[in-house]
């Protein structure tokens, strides 16, 4: 299986070390000719939203990102990702999303959580994180929610998380940085968004 | 490492391949958001105003800064002096995104710096060589840049201390497990950090080039360079147009190794900001704080 990571701006090698343990082939979308490539799906990852929308559209990767995903390419948007899947961006995904919605930095928190199809206690890392405000048709389902706001969503081909799962594989750290509470080995999102690319 | 500095490391994992840009005022505030900024550097005066002034230089009129965080929706930093607990506390007050600890702003204590892990708010701290990078990552610092030479428009010592910390984690990578104690104490490290670098090949927390970076091959070179990320000081609005240059500044981080889109970006950007050459430096900021 081949992904294309979305490598504009941000967290993307984090994303590319979780997919790549778990088997699957990852390569980086920089530009129009990297997009080209054969791929059987594509993460876009956390970031600055604006930053990557701006890029998106000055190297001409919008268009054919946007028919790609509303013609079944399976895509899974973390953070920035989920921003730029909703509604007023590639508006792909029947979501409005509230950028900023736990405010600045000294909002950003980490907690753990149920998520329908995949289990309990998923790790769910928040960072300046955006939260979908509201679902606009019945294609799209909450498969999430943390203090009543719709953290994760699927719909169909494409699922969005308001939270990084990719940063449950941070390299684990010495013992001055032990004590984070975070798992190292939770790989259960990206195993799920595999299985949306082929069932196992 | 507690939760709170966990987090905070990962706002900078969120920053990289990305450029934070100085800005003065709401509307360069604005302008470095349209053109693909990152994230803000508040602050009264850009480094070739602060050179070119001379004084103390201190941190910034809290309003100031407020009226900054109001303009955009990205990420706002600000620097405090070196050692200055009570202006990163009221820094903290404000809700800033991320405190710069900074040699371009006059040292306020000329043997500590802060405790950040006292803190709730993340820090970034500038080094010029792998010892005070750990240092400063011990202190509670999550995010490291390089020094390099702030509001000279020259990349030069940018270069030195990038490529000296990439050489000295790459000894540390080659060296035999017993051989860490020792090189610890040379590089006036703690051994757990040390170790760290051994095994990983990289330092704990993300590393960003910064310091007299003024054109999209500049910011190229730094990626390529091994930086993570750029810093763009007066680089930008003391340029002949500020909008523009940011925005191809934006691309060559994103593209750095495509030296054809290089090309173009590096077109009709009008006038780089007058540089200063390591020379004619009165004032190396570079060695405040080590």
């Amino acid at each position: 299986m081949r992904i294309a990571v979305l490598a504009l701006q941000g967290a993307f090698i984090e994303h590319e070390q979780v997919l790549q343990r778990l088997g699957a082939e990852t390569f980086q979308v920089r530009q129009l000719k990297d997009w080209q490539q054969p791929k059987d799906g594509l993460i876009l990852p956390g970031g600055e939203s604006t930053v990557q929308m701006r890029l998106l559209s000055k190297l001409g990767l919008l268009e054919p990102i946007r028919q790609a995903v509303a013609s079944g390419l399976p895509v899974f948007g973390t953070c920035a990702g989920m921003i730029l899947l909703s509604e007023d961006h590639l508006g792909t995904m029947d979501i409005r999303v509230r950028r900023n919605a736990y405010g600045r930095q000294l909002g950003s928190f980490f907690t753990t959580g149920s998520v329908e199809g995949i289990g309990n206690d998923v790790p769910m890392t928040f960072i300046r994180a955006p939260y979908i405000e509201t679902i606009l048709s019945p294609r799209c389902k909450a498969i999430a929610t943390v203090d009543g706001h719709i953290v994760a969503a699927r719909q169909g081909n494409q699922l969005a998380t308001s939270f990084h799962p990719e940063l449950g594989d941070q390299q684990s750290t010495p013992d001055m940085f032990a004590g984070s509470g975070q798992p190292t080995d939770d790989y259960r999102f990206h195993r799920y968004f595999l299985d949306m690319i082929h069932p196992s | 490492m507690n939760e709170r500095q966990n987090l905070n490391r990962q706002l900078a994992q969120m920053l990289k391949g990305g450029v934070i840009m100085d800005v003065t005022t709401p509307e360069q505030a604005r302008i470095a958001e349209e053109a693909g900024a990152c994230a803000v550097m508040a602050l009264e005066r850009i480094p070739a105003d602060i050179r070119a002034a001379g004084g103390v230089s201190r941190m910034s009129d809290p309003k100031m800064i407020r009226g900054i965080q109001e303009a955009v929706t990205i990420p706002v930093m600000a620097k405090c002096r070196i050692g200055h607990i009570a202006e990163a506390q009221i820094l903290q007050a404000i809700e800033i995104d991320y405190i710069d600890e900074s040699e371009v702003l006059s040292p306020a204590d000329n043997i500590y710096h802060i405790d950040k892990t006292k803190f709730d708010v993340p820090f970034v701290c500038g080094a010029k060589n792998l010892g005070e990078a750990l240092r400063r990552i011990a202190e509670g610092a999550t995010m490291i840049r390089t020094k390099g030479e702030p509001g000279t428009g020259d990349v030069v010592q940018a270069v030195s201390h990038m490529r000296l910390i990439q050489s000295e984690i790459r000894r540390l990578v080659s060296m035999s497990e017993d051989e860490l104690y020792e090189a610890a104490k040379q590089l006036q490290a703690p051994y757990e950090l040390v170790r760290f670098v051994h095994e990983n090949g990289k330092l704990p927390v993300v590393n960003f080039a910064a310091g007299g970076v003024a054109t999209p091959a500049d910011a190229a070179l730094m990626m390529q360079l091994g930086a993570e990320g750029v810093f763009v000081g007066s680089g930008i609005f003391k340029s002949g147009n500020p909008a523009k240059r940011a925005a191809a500044i934006v691309q060559a981080v994103t593209n750095y190794s495509d030296a054809k889109l290089l090309a173009e970006l590096s077109e009709d950007l009008g006038e780089a900001m007058v540089g200063i050459n390591e020379q004619e430096i009165e004032l190396l900021m570079a060695e405040r704080g080590k």
